[in-house]
């Protein structure tokens, strides 16, 4: 019998363009720290670290996990690295929970960061492949064709990606860890910022982030203990797919149709518009707000716009939808899915602020990266399964 | 100490030099292009094709076998323009990137378009590509340009959309 688990801690970063005055070390242990305290916890009570970060080029430093060991407090201890790309932060959360599921550790600390400010992300995204042609300019090059081919294929109103970039850029208005803050958004705003990979404008674009996220995951016995709430693990999925295969739809993934199915069915849900109270998602271009309520089965195929629309995932929706200003406005890529997996446990924990949900009970939390090639994906509650 | 500011940064450039291997299918479709030709391979298990051919179906996770050649004309089947630059990609801004479906490929490949107005690409358009003069050919991608309408009609959205 797997052993029940729950978040019981959860710390960041107050996410920034550049976090000079810090190495990378001093960035996780500032995120770590938040998360020990919040859980009543201190670091000889963690059994093992498990840490995550997006590709070592973002930063140029090969596996710096090599010397993050005595900052995370693992010495001594085991320390684990996952690597998933963008979605890490995510894979990183599951895998520390499943050492605690398996009744391995008793409480795990999983912490995920990026210090984009150390090295150039678009660059090391856009590299030479000898006897290519170098024309993909970095992720929106890459996505930015995804995202018309949703628009033909749904059939879309063409300012649906603006409403989402507002309405995510108004909520995180409401959460003092957002990156970037534009307190006088609207739609013009948004609408008239320049086009860098048509159809992805400015305003509709993840930035570039230094910053760290950090939970800590406990067994029944120690989540009984905690100070606050816990966020009971109801059930994770995880799926990959190769980049390139004839047939794939890269619009709206097998891998993640996958992943969403297992997750519903883990966490015996059959009608997750209903039964989930609020989503946390991968949306670091606006349009993949409507791309993945389909994939997620949320919203049929060609209707998950309607959801944006009809302001369903506002934050005073039927479904809120990144509470917390989501991706597109703090981005340290390798903590970005990490953060989705913790704002989703902070609301269910009520621990939400500004942006909570009220009455939230059962919140989803998802990542993926790559060419949407990885998903990761939990849903969390105020009760264990 | 003296009243001098703290250093809290330096930038260090790297640069990294490695050998490529492209593997069998890579090199004998590169020899093909260094010919004129587009040379893909088709998956003994699912009979797609691919260009350019990797070696493998990662479909069916078998290696891709038989050599079948593709026309160098095929359909934009979605595109964006870039108006950002890039590090490593040396292009003038605006450019078009589009992922076109040769005549004879089941899988698209990132091409560039040029020759067009920008706000003329769409989806379906009809594409030809456009050679490098044949004395400057080597083995490499770019002896393809770049593609250019070739002014057929559009090809339906309903015919290609599993293949964005
Ligand atoms: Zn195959």
């Amino acid at each position: 019998m797997p052993e029940r688990c729950a978040v019981i801690g959860v710390g960041q970063t107050h996410h920034t363009a550049k976090r000079i005055d810090v190495s990378q070390a001093g960035l996780l242990r500032e995120a770590a720290l938040r998360a020990l305290e919040d859980a009543g916890c201190q670091w000889s009570d963690i059994d093992a670290v498990v840490i995550g970060k997006a590709p070592d080029m973002f930063e140029g430093v090969m596996m710096p996990e090599l010397f993050l060991a005595e900052a995370l407090g693992c010495v001594g201890k085991p320390m684990f690295r996952v690597h998933t790309a963008g979605s890490v932060g995510g894979t990183t959360a599951i895998v520390a929970s499943q050492l605690v599921k398996s009744g391995v550790h008793g409480r795990v600390l999983t912490v995920a960061y990026e210090k984009q400010s150390e090295s150039n992300a678009m660059w090391a995204l856009s590299i030479k492949i000898p006897f290519r042609q170098a024309i993909v300019a970095g992720a929106g090059g890459y996505f930015a064709p995804l995202i018309r081919g949703y628009m033909q294929r749904s059939k879309a109103p063409e300012d649906v990606g603006i409403r989402v970039a507002l309405k995510d850029r108004q909520n995180a208005l409401k959460n003092p860890y957002a990156h970037l803050k534009f307190p006088d958004i609207d739609f013009d705003q948004v609408a008239n910022s320049p086009m860098l990979w048509d159809p992805i404008r400015y305003l509709e674009t993840c930035p570039s982030s230094d910053g760290a996220c950090a939970l800590v995951i406990a067994d029944e016995k120690h989540a009984a203990k905690a100070p606050k709430q816990p966020a009971w693990i109801q059930a994770t999925a995880m799926r990959s797919e190769p980049t390139q295969f004839a047939g794939r739809d890269t619009v709206n993934p097998q891998a993640s149709r996958d992943a969403a199915d297992e997750l519903w069915k883990k966490a015996e849900i059959t009608n997750p518009r209903e039964e989930i109270d609020c989503c946390e998602i991968y949306v670091p271009f606006s349009w993949f707000e409507p791309m993945w309520m389909e994939s997620l089965r949320f919203a049929e195929e060609g209707s998950g716009w309607k959801m944006t629309y009809e302001g369903a995932t506002a934050l005073d929706g039927d479904l809120p939808v990144n509470m917390s200003g989501g991706v597109l406005s703090s981005n340290p890529i390798g903590a970005s899915g990490m953060l989705r997996f913790a704002e989703a446990a902070n609301q269910v924990r009520g621990e939400a602020g500004e942006h909570q949900v009220p009455g939230a009970k059962r919140a989803l939390g998802h990542a993926y990266g790559g060419g949407s090639q990885f998903f990761s994906m939990w849903v969390v509650a105020q009760d264990p399964l | 100490m003296s009243d001098k500011e703290p250093v809290k940064s330096i930038i260090t450039p790297t640069r990294t030099e490695y050998t490529y291997t492209p593997g069998p299918s890579a090199q004998r479709s590169l020899r093909a292009l260094a010919r004129g030709k587009l040379v893909g391979e088709i998956c003994p298990s699912c009979n797609q094709v691919y260009y350019p051919p990797s070696g493998a179906c990662a479909r069916c996770g078998v290696a891709t076998r038989d050599e079948v050649e593709v026309a160098d004309k095929g359909t934009v089947t979605t595109y964006a323009i870039v108006r950002v630059p890039s590090e490593n990609i040396d292009l003038e801004l605006p450019y078009c990137t589009a992922h076109i479906l040769l005549d004879g490929a089941d899988i698209p490949f990132f091409g560039l378009i040029q020759e067009c107005e920008w706000d003329a690409v769409r989806i379906g358009m009809r594409v030809e590509a456009v050679w490098k003069p044949e004395s400057e050919w080597g083995l490499n991608a770019e002896n393809i340009r770049y593609f250019r309408p070739t002014g057929e009609p559009d090809v339906p959205f309903e015919q290609f959309k599993e293949h964005l």
